[in-house]
Protein backbone atom coordinates (compact mmCIF):
# COMPACT_ATOMS: atom_id res chain seq x y z
CA UNK A 1 0.00 0.00 0.00
CA UNK A 2 1.01 3.20 -0.78
CA UNK A 3 0.89 5.87 2.22
CA UNK A 4 2.24 9.46 1.76
CA UNK A 5 5.63 8.73 3.45
CA UNK A 6 6.25 5.88 1.13
CA UNK A 7 5.14 8.36 -1.93
CA UNK A 8 7.62 10.87 -0.70
CA UNK A 9 10.54 8.95 -0.35
CA UNK A 10 9.58 7.71 -4.07
CA UNK A 11 9.87 11.49 -5.10
CA UNK A 12 12.95 11.98 -3.44
CA UNK A 13 14.37 9.00 -5.32
CA UNK A 14 12.94 9.88 -8.26
CA UNK A 15 14.00 13.62 -8.10
CA UNK A 16 17.21 12.64 -7.22
CA UNK A 17 18.15 10.21 -10.16
CA UNK A 18 16.26 12.68 -12.43
CA UNK A 19 18.52 15.11 -10.90
CA UNK A 20 21.62 13.22 -12.70
CA UNK A 21 19.70 11.92 -15.57
CA UNK A 22 19.35 15.59 -16.18
CA UNK A 23 23.01 16.51 -16.34
CA UNK A 24 23.80 13.91 -18.85
CA UNK A 25 20.80 14.98 -20.74
CA UNK A 26 22.69 18.72 -20.70
CA UNK A 27 25.66 17.04 -21.92
CA UNK A 28 24.09 15.09 -24.34
CA UNK A 29 21.97 18.43 -26.22
CA UNK A 30 25.26 20.43 -25.83
CA UNK A 31 27.18 17.89 -27.72
CA UNK A 32 24.80 17.21 -30.26
CA UNK A 33 24.59 21.10 -30.53
CA UNK A 34 27.72 21.69 -31.13
CA UNK A 35 29.11 19.11 -33.34
CA UNK A 36 25.86 17.20 -34.30
CA UNK A 37 27.22 13.84 -31.68
CA UNK A 38 25.10 11.67 -30.07
CA UNK A 39 27.40 10.78 -27.29
CA UNK A 40 26.12 7.49 -26.61
CA UNK A 41 29.61 6.57 -24.97
CA UNK A 42 28.60 9.35 -22.12
CA UNK A 43 27.41 6.85 -20.03
CA UNK A 44 30.44 4.57 -19.63
CA UNK A 45 32.20 8.09 -18.86
CA UNK A 46 29.58 7.97 -15.52
CA UNK A 47 30.52 4.57 -14.89
CA UNK A 48 34.24 4.26 -14.78
CA UNK A 49 34.23 7.40 -13.04
CA UNK A 50 31.80 5.44 -10.58
CA UNK A 51 34.47 3.10 -10.46
CA UNK A 52 37.17 4.85 -9.88
CA UNK A 53 35.59 7.00 -7.31
CA UNK A 54 34.37 3.90 -5.24
CA UNK A 55 38.35 2.15 -6.05
CA UNK A 56 40.17 5.20 -4.59
CA UNK A 57 38.01 4.78 -0.89
CA UNK A 58 40.24 1.65 -0.96
CA UNK A 59 43.30 3.75 -1.55
CA UNK A 60 43.68 2.16 -5.27
CA UNK A 61 45.54 3.50 -7.76
CA UNK A 62 42.67 4.24 -10.08
CA UNK A 63 42.32 1.31 -12.92
CA UNK A 64 41.39 3.68 -15.39
CA UNK A 65 44.56 5.30 -15.63
CA UNK A 66 46.01 2.82 -18.29
CA UNK A 67 42.89 3.59 -20.60
CA UNK A 68 43.81 7.84 -20.44
CA UNK A 69 47.33 7.39 -21.29
CA UNK A 70 46.49 5.28 -24.21
CA UNK A 71 43.71 7.63 -25.16
CA UNK A 72 45.81 10.33 -24.83
CA UNK A 73 48.56 8.51 -27.11
CA UNK A 74 46.59 7.59 -29.71
CA UNK A 75 44.68 10.97 -29.68
CA UNK A 76 48.01 12.43 -30.30
CA UNK A 77 48.79 10.04 -33.33
CA UNK A 78 45.58 10.90 -35.02
CA UNK A 79 46.05 14.18 -34.37
CA UNK A 80 49.19 14.55 -35.97
CA UNK A 81 48.52 12.24 -38.43
CA UNK A 82 45.40 14.98 -39.34
CA UNK A 83 46.92 18.42 -38.97
CA UNK A 84 50.17 17.12 -41.01
CA UNK A 85 52.51 17.70 -37.88
CA UNK A 86 51.56 21.30 -37.29
CA UNK A 87 50.76 22.85 -34.05
CA UNK A 88 52.14 19.37 -32.66
CA UNK A 89 53.36 21.37 -29.56
CA UNK A 90 49.80 22.33 -28.43
CA UNK A 91 48.69 18.77 -29.16
CA UNK A 92 51.33 17.35 -27.06
CA UNK A 93 50.62 18.86 -24.10
CA UNK A 94 46.63 18.05 -24.21
CA UNK A 95 47.26 14.80 -25.52
CA UNK A 96 50.36 13.33 -23.69
CA UNK A 97 51.28 15.88 -21.19
CA UNK A 98 48.22 16.27 -19.35
CA UNK A 99 47.05 12.88 -18.95
CA UNK A 100 50.50 12.20 -17.80
CA UNK A 101 50.45 14.99 -15.07
CA UNK A 102 46.90 13.94 -14.02
CA UNK A 103 48.13 9.47 -14.01
CA UNK A 104 51.51 10.87 -11.96
CA UNK A 105 49.03 12.88 -9.28
CA UNK A 106 46.56 10.03 -9.00
CA UNK A 107 49.26 7.69 -8.38
CA UNK A 108 50.52 10.16 -5.44
CA UNK A 109 47.51 10.96 -3.97
CA UNK A 110 45.30 7.77 -4.27
CA UNK A 111 47.37 5.67 -1.49
CA UNK A 112 46.67 8.83 1.01
CA UNK A 113 42.79 8.37 1.73
CA UNK A 114 42.74 12.27 1.37
CA UNK A 115 39.09 12.16 1.62
CA UNK A 116 35.66 12.09 0.10
CA UNK A 117 36.03 15.62 -1.88
CA UNK A 118 39.92 15.26 -3.16
CA UNK A 119 38.62 11.56 -3.94
CA UNK A 120 35.81 12.72 -6.05
CA UNK A 121 37.68 15.57 -7.68
CA UNK A 122 40.77 12.84 -8.61
CA UNK A 123 37.70 10.74 -10.24
CA UNK A 124 36.87 13.11 -12.27
CA UNK A 125 40.07 14.23 -13.37
CA UNK A 126 41.06 10.99 -13.92
CA UNK A 127 37.60 10.09 -16.71
CA UNK A 128 36.81 13.59 -18.05
CA UNK A 129 39.62 13.88 -19.82
CA UNK A 130 38.92 10.97 -22.01
CA UNK A 131 36.15 12.91 -23.44
CA UNK A 132 37.85 15.28 -25.79
CA UNK A 133 40.57 12.38 -26.30
CA UNK A 134 37.87 10.77 -28.02
CA UNK A 135 36.54 13.51 -29.43
CA UNK A 136 40.31 13.97 -31.10
CA UNK A 137 40.01 10.12 -31.61
CA UNK A 138 36.76 9.60 -33.42
CA UNK A 139 35.11 12.64 -34.18
CA UNK A 140 37.24 15.12 -35.19
CA UNK A 141 38.10 13.48 -38.44
CA UNK A 142 34.47 13.31 -39.35
CA UNK A 143 33.15 17.16 -39.40
CA UNK A 144 31.10 17.35 -42.12
CA UNK A 145 29.60 13.70 -41.83
CA UNK A 146 26.26 13.24 -41.51
CA UNK A 147 24.38 12.71 -38.08
CA UNK A 148 24.25 8.98 -38.94
CA UNK A 149 27.63 8.13 -39.87
CA UNK A 150 28.49 10.16 -36.20
CA UNK A 151 26.00 8.23 -34.50
CA UNK A 152 27.74 5.37 -35.63
CA UNK A 153 30.81 5.97 -34.55
CA UNK A 154 29.61 6.64 -30.81
CA UNK A 155 27.92 3.37 -31.18
CA UNK A 156 31.54 2.47 -32.01
CA UNK A 157 33.33 4.38 -29.58
CA UNK A 158 30.46 2.94 -26.81
CA UNK A 159 31.27 -0.86 -27.78
CA UNK A 160 34.80 -0.36 -27.42
CA UNK A 161 35.03 1.68 -24.16
CA UNK A 162 32.43 -1.20 -22.72
CA UNK A 163 35.04 -3.81 -23.78
CA UNK A 164 38.45 -1.74 -22.54
CA UNK A 165 36.00 -0.85 -19.18
CA UNK A 166 35.58 -4.63 -18.38
CA UNK A 167 39.56 -5.13 -19.15
CA UNK A 168 40.70 -2.09 -16.54
CA UNK A 169 38.07 -2.81 -13.59
CA UNK A 170 36.88 -6.15 -13.84
CA UNK A 171 33.39 -7.90 -14.06
CA UNK A 172 32.55 -6.56 -10.02
CA UNK A 173 30.71 -3.83 -9.44
CA UNK A 174 31.30 -1.25 -6.97
CA UNK A 175 29.43 1.14 -4.63
CA UNK A 176 31.53 4.44 -3.79
CA UNK A 177 30.54 5.90 -0.18
CA UNK A 178 28.16 8.83 0.47
CA UNK A 179 29.14 12.42 0.79
CA UNK A 180 27.01 12.19 3.81
CA UNK A 181 25.50 9.77 6.56
CA UNK A 182 23.11 12.46 8.09
CA UNK A 183 19.40 12.03 8.09
CA UNK A 184 17.02 14.79 8.10
CA UNK A 185 13.41 14.14 9.05
CA UNK A 186 10.71 16.94 7.80
CA UNK A 187 7.71 15.62 8.71
CA UNK A 188 6.29 12.58 6.83
CA UNK A 189 9.13 12.82 4.83
CA UNK A 190 12.66 11.50 4.98
CA UNK A 191 15.76 13.35 3.64
CA UNK A 192 18.93 11.94 3.47
CA UNK A 193 22.28 13.73 3.16
CA UNK A 194 23.78 11.80 0.08
CA UNK A 195 20.17 12.74 -2.04
CA UNK A 196 20.72 17.00 -0.61
CA UNK A 197 24.04 16.65 -1.61
CA UNK A 198 22.80 15.44 -5.15
CA UNK A 199 20.37 17.92 -5.48
CA UNK A 200 23.07 20.57 -4.43
CA UNK A 201 25.71 19.65 -7.46
CA UNK A 202 23.42 19.25 -9.96
CA UNK A 203 21.78 22.53 -9.20
CA UNK A 204 25.24 24.17 -9.24
CA UNK A 205 26.46 22.74 -12.08
CA UNK A 206 23.85 23.93 -14.05
CA UNK A 207 23.77 27.35 -12.71
CA UNK A 208 27.59 27.05 -13.58
CA UNK A 209 26.47 26.03 -17.08
CA UNK A 210 23.96 28.61 -17.46
CA UNK A 211 26.39 31.65 -16.44
CA UNK A 212 29.12 29.93 -18.69
CA UNK A 213 27.13 30.20 -21.48
CA UNK A 214 24.82 33.73 -20.72
CA UNK A 215 27.80 35.72 -19.63
CA UNK A 216 31.25 34.01 -21.33
CA UNK A 217 32.41 35.07 -24.36
CA UNK A 218 33.31 31.34 -25.03
CA UNK A 219 29.98 30.18 -23.62
CA UNK A 220 28.39 32.58 -26.55
CA UNK A 221 31.05 31.32 -29.05
CA UNK A 222 29.66 27.89 -28.15
CA UNK A 223 26.02 28.52 -28.90
CA UNK A 224 26.76 30.45 -31.70
CA UNK A 225 28.52 27.16 -33.19
CA UNK A 226 25.39 25.32 -32.45
CA UNK A 227 23.02 27.90 -34.16
CA UNK A 228 24.99 28.42 -37.21
CA UNK A 229 28.27 26.66 -37.91
CA UNK A 230 28.98 28.61 -41.18
CA UNK A 231 28.04 32.33 -39.23
CA UNK A 232 30.78 31.18 -36.49
CA UNK A 233 33.30 30.30 -38.81
CA UNK A 234 32.90 33.78 -40.47
CA UNK A 235 33.69 35.37 -37.36
CA UNK A 236 36.80 33.57 -36.53
CA UNK A 237 35.31 31.28 -34.37
CA UNK A 238 36.94 27.47 -34.71
CA UNK A 239 34.22 25.10 -35.32
CA UNK A 240 36.64 22.44 -34.17
CA UNK A 241 37.76 24.00 -31.31
CA UNK A 242 34.32 24.39 -30.05
CA UNK A 243 34.15 20.66 -30.58
CA UNK A 244 36.84 20.08 -28.23
CA UNK A 245 35.11 22.33 -25.76
CA UNK A 246 32.15 20.81 -25.94
CA UNK A 247 33.38 17.10 -25.11
CA UNK A 248 35.57 19.26 -22.70
CA UNK A 249 32.10 19.88 -20.83
CA UNK A 250 30.39 16.71 -21.40
CA UNK A 251 33.15 14.79 -19.76
CA UNK A 252 32.93 16.80 -16.46
CA UNK A 253 29.24 16.76 -16.39
CA UNK A 254 29.71 12.60 -16.73
CA UNK A 255 32.69 12.74 -14.23
CA UNK A 256 30.18 14.42 -11.44
CA UNK A 257 26.92 12.50 -12.34
CA UNK A 258 29.46 9.57 -11.81
CA UNK A 259 30.53 10.77 -8.52
CA UNK A 260 27.35 11.50 -7.37
CA UNK A 261 25.31 8.37 -8.73
CA UNK A 262 27.91 5.97 -6.96
CA UNK A 263 26.49 6.35 -3.49
CA UNK A 264 23.11 5.54 -4.94
CA UNK A 265 23.66 2.33 -6.50
CA UNK A 266 25.94 -0.35 -7.32
CA UNK A 267 27.97 0.70 -10.63
CA UNK A 268 28.94 -2.01 -13.16
CA UNK A 269 31.88 -1.48 -15.85
CA UNK A 270 28.73 -1.67 -18.55
CA UNK A 271 26.33 0.17 -16.32
CA UNK A 272 27.03 3.56 -17.33
CA UNK A 273 24.94 2.85 -20.81
CA UNK A 274 21.53 2.67 -19.03
CA UNK A 275 21.88 5.47 -16.76
CA UNK A 276 23.19 7.69 -19.92
CA UNK A 277 20.38 5.87 -22.19
CA UNK A 278 17.55 7.95 -19.57
CA UNK A 279 19.72 11.02 -19.63
CA UNK A 280 19.16 10.85 -23.92
CA UNK A 281 15.22 9.75 -23.32
CA UNK A 282 15.18 13.05 -21.72
CA UNK A 283 17.47 14.67 -24.45
CA UNK A 284 15.02 13.23 -26.88
CA UNK A 285 12.09 14.76 -25.22
CA UNK A 286 13.58 17.93 -25.66
CA UNK A 287 14.09 17.70 -29.27
CA UNK A 288 17.80 17.57 -28.27
CA UNK A 289 17.57 21.27 -28.38
CA UNK A 290 16.31 22.68 -25.08
CA UNK A 291 18.22 22.70 -21.84
CA UNK A 292 15.88 23.66 -19.63
CA UNK A 293 12.84 21.39 -21.33
CA UNK A 294 15.68 18.74 -21.10
CA UNK A 295 15.78 19.28 -17.23
CA UNK A 296 12.37 18.71 -16.64
CA UNK A 297 12.01 15.96 -18.87
CA UNK A 298 15.29 13.97 -16.99
CA UNK A 299 13.07 14.99 -13.61
CA UNK A 300 10.09 13.24 -15.29
CA UNK A 301 11.79 10.14 -16.01
CA UNK A 302 13.58 10.07 -12.67
CA UNK A 303 10.03 10.09 -11.07
CA UNK A 304 8.23 7.26 -13.67
CA UNK A 305 11.48 4.85 -13.18
CA UNK A 306 10.85 5.60 -9.35
CA UNK A 307 7.11 4.80 -9.02
CA UNK A 308 7.21 2.46 -11.58
CA UNK A 309 9.93 0.68 -9.45
CA UNK A 310 7.60 0.64 -6.88
CA UNK A 311 4.66 -1.03 -8.49
CA UNK A 312 5.93 -2.91 -10.91
CA UNK A 313 9.51 -3.28 -10.79
CA UNK A 314 9.44 -5.99 -13.32
CA UNK A 315 8.87 -3.72 -15.47
CA UNK A 316 11.14 -0.63 -14.80
CA UNK A 317 12.69 0.04 -17.91
CA UNK A 318 10.25 -0.86 -19.78
CA UNK A 319 7.89 1.50 -18.55
CA UNK A 320 10.80 4.09 -18.84
CA UNK A 321 12.18 4.06 -21.98
CA UNK A 322 7.94 3.31 -23.05
CA UNK A 323 7.71 7.30 -22.22
CA UNK A 324 9.64 8.27 -25.62
CA UNK A 325 7.21 6.61 -28.01
CA UNK A 326 4.24 9.31 -27.00
CA UNK A 327 6.83 12.16 -27.09
CA UNK A 328 7.88 10.86 -30.37
CA UNK A 329 4.73 10.50 -31.81
CA UNK A 330 3.02 13.73 -30.78
CA UNK A 331 6.64 15.18 -32.28
CA UNK A 332 6.18 13.57 -35.43
CA UNK A 333 2.52 15.02 -35.74
CA UNK A 334 3.49 18.61 -35.11
CA UNK A 335 6.25 18.52 -37.39
CA UNK A 336 4.14 16.81 -39.81
CA UNK A 337 1.33 19.96 -39.27
CA UNK A 338 4.50 22.69 -39.85
CA UNK A 339 4.69 20.66 -43.08
CA UNK A 340 1.42 21.20 -43.82
CA UNK A 341 1.60 25.05 -43.14
CA UNK A 342 4.50 25.55 -45.75
CA UNK B 1 48.29 50.60 -55.17
CA UNK B 2 49.51 47.18 -53.99
CA UNK B 3 47.21 44.44 -54.28
CA UNK B 4 45.69 43.30 -50.82
CA UNK B 5 43.95 40.08 -51.98
CA UNK B 6 45.34 38.87 -55.17
CA UNK B 7 43.53 35.36 -56.36
CA UNK B 8 44.90 33.62 -59.45
CA UNK B 9 42.92 30.44 -61.06
CA UNK B 10 40.87 29.46 -58.20
CA UNK B 11 38.70 26.73 -59.80
CA UNK B 12 35.66 25.11 -57.37
CA UNK B 13 34.10 22.22 -57.77
CA UNK B 14 30.74 21.32 -56.27
CA UNK B 15 30.21 16.59 -56.28
CA UNK B 16 32.70 16.51 -59.71
CA UNK B 17 30.57 19.83 -61.14
CA UNK B 18 33.15 22.93 -61.57
CA UNK B 19 31.31 26.12 -60.57
CA UNK B 20 34.27 28.56 -60.89
CA UNK B 21 36.96 27.59 -63.65
CA UNK B 22 40.36 29.31 -63.27
CA UNK B 23 39.16 32.97 -62.04
CA UNK B 24 41.58 35.15 -60.98
CA UNK B 25 40.71 38.54 -58.96
CA UNK B 26 42.83 41.31 -57.30
CA UNK B 27 41.88 43.87 -54.80
CA UNK B 28 44.10 46.85 -54.43
CA UNK B 29 44.70 48.77 -51.14
CA UNK B 30 42.08 51.03 -50.00
CA UNK B 31 39.99 50.38 -53.40
CA UNK B 32 36.38 48.59 -53.90
CA UNK B 33 36.18 46.37 -56.73
CA UNK B 34 33.21 44.46 -57.97
CA UNK B 35 31.91 41.31 -59.52
CA UNK B 36 28.98 41.55 -61.27
CA UNK B 37 27.13 38.43 -62.93
CA UNK B 38 24.37 36.51 -64.02
CA UNK B 39 22.62 34.33 -61.58
CA UNK B 40 23.98 31.49 -61.44
CA UNK B 41 27.57 32.45 -62.75
CA UNK B 42 29.56 31.53 -59.73
CA UNK B 43 29.84 34.74 -57.60
CA UNK B 44 28.81 33.12 -54.48
CA UNK B 45 30.56 30.33 -54.85
CA UNK B 46 33.99 32.35 -55.31
CA UNK B 47 33.39 34.56 -52.24
CA UNK B 48 33.39 31.47 -50.54
CA UNK B 49 36.15 29.61 -51.84
CA UNK B 50 38.42 33.40 -51.36
CA UNK B 51 37.20 33.25 -47.97
CA UNK B 52 37.95 29.50 -47.40
CA UNK B 53 34.33 28.31 -46.42
CA UNK B 54 34.87 25.62 -49.53
CA UNK B 55 37.83 24.20 -50.57
CA UNK B 56 39.30 26.12 -54.04
CA UNK B 57 41.87 25.27 -56.04
CA UNK B 58 43.99 27.84 -57.26
CA UNK B 59 46.17 30.17 -54.81
CA UNK B 60 44.85 33.29 -52.79
CA UNK B 61 47.62 36.01 -51.34
CA UNK B 62 46.67 37.86 -48.82
CA UNK B 63 48.85 41.23 -48.13
CA UNK B 64 51.65 38.87 -50.08
CA UNK B 65 50.66 35.81 -47.64
CA UNK B 66 49.69 32.59 -49.22
CA UNK B 67 46.67 31.75 -47.51
CA UNK B 68 45.29 29.17 -50.11
CA UNK B 69 45.39 26.52 -47.38
CA UNK B 70 43.88 28.01 -44.50
CA UNK B 71 40.34 27.45 -42.92
CA UNK B 72 37.80 30.47 -42.80
CA UNK B 73 38.48 30.91 -39.13
CA UNK B 74 42.44 31.50 -39.77
CA UNK B 75 41.55 33.81 -42.93
CA UNK B 76 39.34 36.30 -40.09
CA UNK B 77 42.53 36.24 -37.86
CA UNK B 78 44.27 37.62 -41.09
CA UNK B 79 41.88 40.39 -41.40
CA UNK B 80 39.39 39.09 -43.95
CA UNK B 81 35.41 39.16 -43.86
CA UNK B 82 32.78 37.94 -45.22
CA UNK B 83 29.24 38.64 -45.34
CA UNK B 84 27.08 35.89 -46.93
CA UNK B 85 24.31 36.49 -49.34
CA UNK B 86 22.82 34.03 -46.76
CA UNK B 87 23.57 36.66 -43.97
CA UNK B 88 24.27 33.73 -41.66
CA UNK B 89 23.56 35.25 -38.28
CA UNK B 90 22.64 34.03 -34.96
CA UNK B 91 19.32 34.26 -35.04
CA UNK B 92 18.31 32.96 -31.81
CA UNK B 93 20.68 35.74 -30.01
CA UNK B 94 20.24 39.18 -29.67
CA UNK B 95 21.61 42.50 -31.67
CA UNK B 96 24.04 43.01 -29.20
CA UNK B 97 24.99 39.30 -28.43
CA UNK B 98 25.69 38.81 -32.59
CA UNK B 99 27.95 41.98 -32.42
CA UNK B 100 30.18 40.60 -29.32
CA UNK B 101 30.80 37.81 -30.92
CA UNK B 102 31.84 39.62 -33.91
CA UNK B 103 34.52 41.22 -32.04
CA UNK B 104 35.45 37.90 -31.03
CA UNK B 105 38.90 38.11 -33.11
CA UNK B 106 40.01 40.38 -30.67
CA UNK B 107 38.79 38.78 -27.25
CA UNK B 108 42.13 39.24 -25.70
CA UNK B 109 41.86 43.28 -26.33
CA UNK B 110 41.01 45.75 -23.13
CA UNK B 111 37.80 46.10 -22.66
CA UNK B 112 37.73 49.46 -23.99
CA UNK B 113 39.02 48.38 -27.37
CA UNK B 114 35.77 45.90 -27.80
CA UNK B 115 33.38 48.70 -26.14
CA UNK B 116 35.24 51.43 -28.99
CA UNK B 117 34.18 48.94 -31.68
CA UNK B 118 30.59 48.41 -30.46
CA UNK B 119 29.98 51.91 -30.53
CA UNK B 120 31.40 52.62 -33.87
CA UNK B 121 29.31 49.96 -35.14
CA UNK B 122 25.94 51.41 -33.29
CA UNK B 123 27.41 54.63 -34.59
CA UNK B 124 27.21 53.45 -38.00
CA UNK B 125 23.89 51.59 -38.10
CA UNK B 126 22.05 54.35 -35.45
CA UNK B 127 18.97 51.60 -36.44
CA UNK B 128 21.16 48.73 -34.83
CA UNK B 129 21.54 50.44 -31.35
CA UNK B 130 17.68 50.96 -30.91
CA UNK B 131 17.39 47.11 -31.78
CA UNK B 132 19.89 46.20 -29.52
CA UNK B 133 18.23 43.73 -27.31
CA UNK B 134 15.99 42.06 -30.08
CA UNK B 135 16.54 38.55 -31.35
CA UNK B 136 18.82 38.46 -34.51
CA UNK B 137 16.02 36.23 -36.50
CA UNK B 138 13.56 38.94 -35.44
CA UNK B 139 15.38 41.84 -37.25
CA UNK B 140 13.45 42.89 -40.77
CA UNK B 141 15.51 42.55 -44.01
CA UNK B 142 17.35 45.65 -44.31
CA UNK B 143 18.52 45.40 -40.76
CA UNK B 144 19.34 41.98 -41.28
CA UNK B 145 22.11 43.06 -44.05
CA UNK B 146 23.06 45.73 -41.54
CA UNK B 147 23.78 43.78 -38.57
CA UNK B 148 25.69 41.12 -41.00
CA UNK B 149 27.79 44.10 -42.09
CA UNK B 150 28.29 45.77 -38.74
CA UNK B 151 29.03 41.78 -37.39
CA UNK B 152 31.71 41.45 -39.75
CA UNK B 153 32.79 44.95 -39.17
CA UNK B 154 33.72 44.41 -35.41
CA UNK B 155 36.36 41.97 -36.36
CA UNK B 156 38.10 44.71 -37.99
CA UNK B 157 38.68 43.54 -40.96
CA UNK B 158 41.44 44.21 -44.16
CA UNK B 159 39.31 43.75 -46.62
CA UNK B 160 35.61 43.23 -46.58
CA UNK B 161 33.99 40.90 -49.06
CA UNK B 162 29.81 41.33 -49.80
CA UNK B 163 28.36 39.08 -51.13
CA UNK B 164 24.51 40.66 -53.09
CA UNK B 165 24.42 43.34 -50.05
CA UNK B 166 21.50 45.05 -51.94
CA UNK B 167 19.06 41.61 -52.92
CA UNK B 168 15.69 41.46 -52.07
CA UNK B 169 15.95 45.13 -50.45
CA UNK B 170 13.77 48.31 -50.89
CA UNK B 171 15.79 50.78 -53.31
CA UNK B 172 16.22 53.42 -50.15
CA UNK B 173 17.99 50.68 -47.71
CA UNK B 174 19.90 49.43 -50.53
CA UNK B 175 21.11 53.82 -51.05
CA UNK B 176 22.18 53.32 -47.46
CA UNK B 177 23.80 50.58 -47.71
CA UNK B 178 25.56 51.37 -50.89
CA UNK B 179 26.69 54.96 -48.67
CA UNK B 180 28.19 53.11 -45.78
CA UNK B 181 29.97 50.77 -48.66
CA UNK B 182 31.80 53.81 -49.96
CA UNK B 183 32.56 55.40 -46.41
CA UNK B 184 34.11 52.24 -45.63
CA UNK B 185 36.38 52.80 -48.89
CA UNK B 186 36.87 55.85 -47.38
CA UNK B 187 38.01 54.68 -43.95
CA UNK B 188 40.80 52.91 -45.22
CA UNK B 189 39.07 48.97 -45.52
CA UNK B 190 38.93 47.34 -48.66
CA UNK B 191 35.79 45.91 -50.36
CA UNK B 192 35.35 43.67 -52.89
CA UNK B 193 31.72 43.26 -53.78
CA UNK B 194 29.78 41.03 -55.78
CA UNK B 195 26.16 42.27 -57.23
CA UNK B 196 23.51 41.61 -59.50
CA UNK B 197 22.74 45.52 -59.46
CA UNK B 198 25.57 46.65 -62.26
CA UNK B 199 24.90 49.98 -62.32
CA UNK B 200 25.20 50.28 -58.75
CA UNK B 201 28.44 47.97 -58.30
CA UNK B 202 29.99 49.82 -61.18
CA UNK B 203 29.08 53.28 -60.23
CA UNK B 204 30.87 52.41 -56.23
CA UNK B 205 33.88 50.20 -57.60
CA UNK B 206 37.31 51.50 -59.65
CA UNK B 207 37.80 47.88 -61.01
CA UNK B 208 35.21 45.20 -62.17
CA UNK B 209 34.88 41.93 -63.58
CA UNK B 210 32.09 40.30 -64.89
CA UNK B 211 32.04 36.56 -64.51
CA UNK B 212 29.98 34.48 -66.69
CA UNK B 213 29.33 30.41 -66.37
CA UNK B 214 32.61 30.45 -64.03
CA UNK B 215 34.64 32.25 -65.64
CA UNK B 216 35.69 36.33 -66.19
CA UNK B 217 34.82 37.24 -69.31
CA UNK B 218 35.88 41.18 -69.24
CA UNK B 219 37.71 43.12 -66.14
CA UNK B 220 38.99 46.06 -66.49
CA UNK B 221 38.49 50.05 -64.57
CA UNK B 222 34.76 50.42 -63.72
CA UNK B 223 34.69 53.22 -65.95
CA UNK B 224 35.86 50.94 -69.12
CA UNK B 225 33.51 48.16 -68.47
CA UNK B 226 30.21 50.56 -67.81
CA UNK B 227 30.76 51.87 -71.47
CA UNK B 228 31.72 48.68 -72.97
CA UNK B 229 28.78 47.84 -75.28
CA UNK B 230 28.37 44.28 -73.80
CA UNK B 231 27.84 45.59 -70.61
CA UNK B 232 25.59 48.08 -71.71
CA UNK B 233 23.60 45.85 -73.40
CA UNK B 234 23.72 42.63 -71.06
CA UNK B 235 23.30 44.38 -67.41
CA UNK B 236 22.51 47.87 -67.71
CA UNK B 237 19.82 47.78 -70.46
CA UNK B 238 20.28 49.34 -73.77
CA UNK B 239 20.31 52.76 -72.86
CA UNK B 240 23.68 53.83 -71.20
CA UNK B 241 21.46 55.21 -68.13
CA UNK B 242 23.14 58.13 -65.46
CA UNK B 243 24.91 56.00 -62.38
CA UNK B 244 22.48 55.84 -59.85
Amino acid sequence: MMDLSILLALLQDGVVSGAVYGLLALALVLVFAVTRVILIPVGELVSFTALTYAGLEDGQIPEALPLLLALGALAFLRGALQDRGRSLGSLALQTLVLPAAIAGCAVLIAPLHAGIAVQAGLAIAVVAPMAPLLYRIAFRPLPEASVLVKLIAAVGVHLALTGLGLLCFGPEGARGPAFSDAVLTLGPMILTGQAVWVIFCTTAAMAALWAFFRLSLAGAALRATAINRRGARLVGISPDRSGLLAFWLAGLIAGLSGVLIAPLTTVYYDGGFLIGLKGFVAAIIAGLGSYPLAIAAALVVGVVESLSAFWASDFKEVIVFSVIIPVLLWRSLRHCAVGEEE
Amino acid sequence: MSALLQATGITIAYRGVRAVHGVSVSVAQGEIASVIGPNGAGKSSLLAGLMGLIPSGGQVLFEGEDISGLPAEARVARGLALVPETRDLFATMSVADNLRLGGYRHRFDTKAGRTRDLDAAYAMFPRLAERRGQLAGLLSGGERQMLAMARALMARPRLLMLDEPSLGLAPLIVRDIFRTVAGLRDQGVSVLLVEQNARAALALSAHASVLEGGRVTLSGPSAMLAADPRVTEMYLGAAPAAMA
